[in-house]
């Protein structure tokens, strides 16, 4: 019952996490913003469309994904006993496709057939620009200049799924203004458009819609975990960039007090050092891409650039549920560096036969400062939220080898 | 100092539309800014849009956002565009003065000192493009106590309900965004403008002031017919930027001048 509580509570009518969140967009998206908030309150409760969903998810998607014991990656860290989340494992290689379909199958029934999405990593773009394949929408993803070339085999993948590309030059040429960018065509073409936010970011309803699309690995890992465990994990550990594969773990797992929540963030070469997206970890509260939370700015709140060798979580700001968790302090968020992320890249590729993306890596490497502290009755689950196959260029190159 | 009231009273009664133009503070110097809003003023400006830059400027089109940008790397703050106002009073202009921005800068300033300060230094009224009636509570209320307009806009994608809503909490003028895009010089306005105009009229008796998109005499001349007033923003960045820096002051003041009906 808490967590039916927590997900009727949260975020409020007005788009509230507590203090987070909100509307704060140009009145040009304003109508946008209602249509879209009342359409998705309606296909929340309609069973066709949930039927189609599921059926996606499941024949599509290849849901519901592994929840894996790594027995190797326990035993080398002498502590804890980890269990791997396998969104890696969903189509297009990571969870971003879950909420590309489910926002992508909401844009159609609304008769909107132009989609438009922002993308860092690429991971997003690739998931929307599948979706769009799939369902026979338009679709154009703006992507940062800097982020176009540390992932052109994603750029290439979006190509070939009939996507258009848009390389955005503004700014710090990332993640953030592919945003800027995406938010200007949304404010031209809103009236045939839909934008798929890929985070839990943005304005209301967004950061709400994105978390309960993703919350399907929550749900599953749940049910997962209690049927082979016949227990809740004790900790549960995801990499947060804007945040969306940690909303989703956390969400479904709210009202469970006993489980607390990790998130890592990217903290480059090193907080201290200024270079890093370590948004909760060194952040203040603001209004970014139409909500309020926690960012990194300066004292003149202007956005300072994000610095992290993973393109998905070099965004400077953070979803608002995350701002909420951090101050209530139902989870934690710590930091590790570019370096402690390459480590983890290696060690879960040794270990476990898998390697996997960039992001996720953080969430690995910080396994490596926290398990060895832990009785081995202690059950870790941790996010595996994408492959690495994007970041094998990115890390042959951070490793001195040349291809 | 003149009211944004009583600015609109006598340009009604001119039978013309106030001319509203807009510069970036800090572009393309924080220095140049005074000497450029007199010659707008000379030119025949009525009422003075001065930009906050922001990092992110999402309403913006390439001009607003590159002379924003280059703003910032001089380091212009919310501060220096208080200054800009307060020297603009010392040096005797009278002309109401607007201040557009964004709300994260002014969010970190401290909402109620930014406010308080943008009325001492002469500041007739308030646009934050990104902050819709629906989270502005307090922002409107410091307003209010400071006798200060908060300008809001509307759009071709207000709805009747919103209409109304931002019409009976709008202060000072609407703000009447010509086209479903960001802002930017363009060649035409659209037809269905006069419509729209007449559907924010139904709901108050505000000045209606159209911006986005104006670039041209033809267009305020047509405007004219339906709208009180009009919003170069765009237009004047491309001039500044296209004149020499000896040239800047009198290109303004001439293009203004174009633009003016007085």
């Amino acid at each position: 019952m808490a967590q039916a509580q927590h997900s009727a509570s949260f975020p409020d009518e007005r788009g509230r996490f507590g203090e987070y969140g909100g509307k704060f967009v140009p009145e040009t998206l304003m109508a946008a913003l209602n249509d879209l908030e009342a359409a998705y309150i309606d296909v929340q409760l309609d069973q066709e469309f949930n039927n189609e969903l599921t059926g996606l998810l499941i024949n599509y998607v290849g849901r519901s994904t592994p929840l894996t014991f790594a027995s190797s990656l326990t035993e080398a860290l002498k502590g804890g006993k980890i269990y791997l989340k396998r969104e890696d494992l969903a189509h297009t290689g990571a969870h971003k496709i879950n909420n590309a379909l489910g926002q992508a199958l909401l844009a159609k029934r609304m008769g909107k057939r132009r989609i438009i999405a922002e993308t860092g990593a690429g991971q997003h773009g690739v998931a929307t620009a599948t979706a769009c394949a799939l369902l026979d929408l338009e679709c154009v993803i703006y992507m940062g200049e800097k982020d176009i070339q540390r992932q052109s085999l994603n750029v290439f993948r979006m190509r070939l799924l009939g996507a258009e590309v848009v390389s955005v030059t503004s700014g710090s040429n990332t993640l953030k203004d592919a945003i800027n960018e995406t938010i200007r065509d949304w404010v031209t073409n809103v009236e045939t458009t839909h934008y798929i936010i890929g985070s839990v970011v943005g304005p209301h309803p967004y950061p709400l819609m994105v978390r309960n699309f993703q919350a399907v690995i929550g749900t599953e890992a749940r049910e997962q975990i209690l049927r082979v465990e016949g227990t809740l994990p004790d900790y549960l550990v995801a990499c947060v960039g804007g945040g969306s594969n940690a909303a989703g773990l956390f969400h479904p797992f709210a009202g469970d007090v006993q489980t607390k929540f990790i998130g890592v963030e990217a903290a480059g070469t090193g907080v201290e050092s200024g270079h890093h997206a370590a948004t909760l970890t060194a952040g203040t509260p603001g209004v970014l891409h139409g909500s309020y939370s926690y960012l990194l700015q300066d004292a003149f709140g202007q956005i300072n650039e994000a610095h992290s060798i993973s393109a998905g979580l070099d965004y400077p700001g953070v979803g608002p549920e995350h701002s909420y968790y951090r101050d209530s302090g139902r989870a934690e968020y710590v930091s590790v560096t570019d370096e402690e992320a390459l480590e983890g890249f290696q060690l879960l590729s040794r270990t476990e036969g898998i390697i996997p993306a960039l992001e996720t890596a953080h969430a690995i490497a910080y396994l490596q400062k926290f398990v060895g502290s832990l009785s081995s009755k202690e059950i870790v689950l941790l996010s595996l939220s994408g492959r690495g196959d994007k970041d094998i260029d990115t890390v042959a190159s951070a490793l001195g080898v040349e291809l | 100092m003149k009211s944004i009231k009583n600015t609109f009273s006598t340009t009604r009664s001119e039978n013309r539309p106030a001319l509203i133009v807009y510069l970036t503070v800090g572009h393309p110097s924080i220095k140049d800014t005074p000497s450029l809003v007199k010659a707008a003023i000379s030119g025949g400006a009525d009422i003075i849009e001065l930009g906050i830059p922001f990092s992110d400027p999402l309403a913006e089109g390439p001009t607003i956002q590159s002379s924003s940008a280059a703003a910032l790397t001089l380091g212009v703050t919310p501060e220096t565009c208080l200054e800009t106002c307060a020297t603009l009073r010392n040096d005797g202009i009278e002309t109401p003065i607007i201040l557009m921005g964004y709300y994260n800068p002014i969010l970190a300033y401290g909402v109620e000192s930014f406010i308080t300060k943008a009325a001492q230094v002469g500041v007739n009224g308030l646009i934050i493009v990104d902050l819709p009636p629906e989270e502005g509570e307090a922002v409107k209320r410091k307003c209010a106590e400071n006798d200060l307009d908060l300008v809001m806009l509307l759009t071709p994608t207000s709805t009747n309900e919103r209409i109304e809503l931002i019409s009976s909490q709008a202060s000072g003028f609407i703000y009447c965004v010509s086209i479903t895009g960001v802002t930017g010089a363009r060649s035409s306005l659209p037809a269905t403008l006069p419509n729209l105009v007449q559907s924010i009229r139904e709901h108050t008796d505000l000045p209606i002031a159209i911006g986005f998109g104006i670039s041209q005499r033809e267009h305020i001349e047509s405007l004219a017919k339906y709208a009180d007033g009009a919003v170069i923003g765009s237009a004047i960045i491309d001039a500044i930027n296209e004149a020499t820096p000896k040239e800047r002051v009198s290109r303004v003041q001439n293009f203004v001048k174009t633009l003016s009906l007085q």
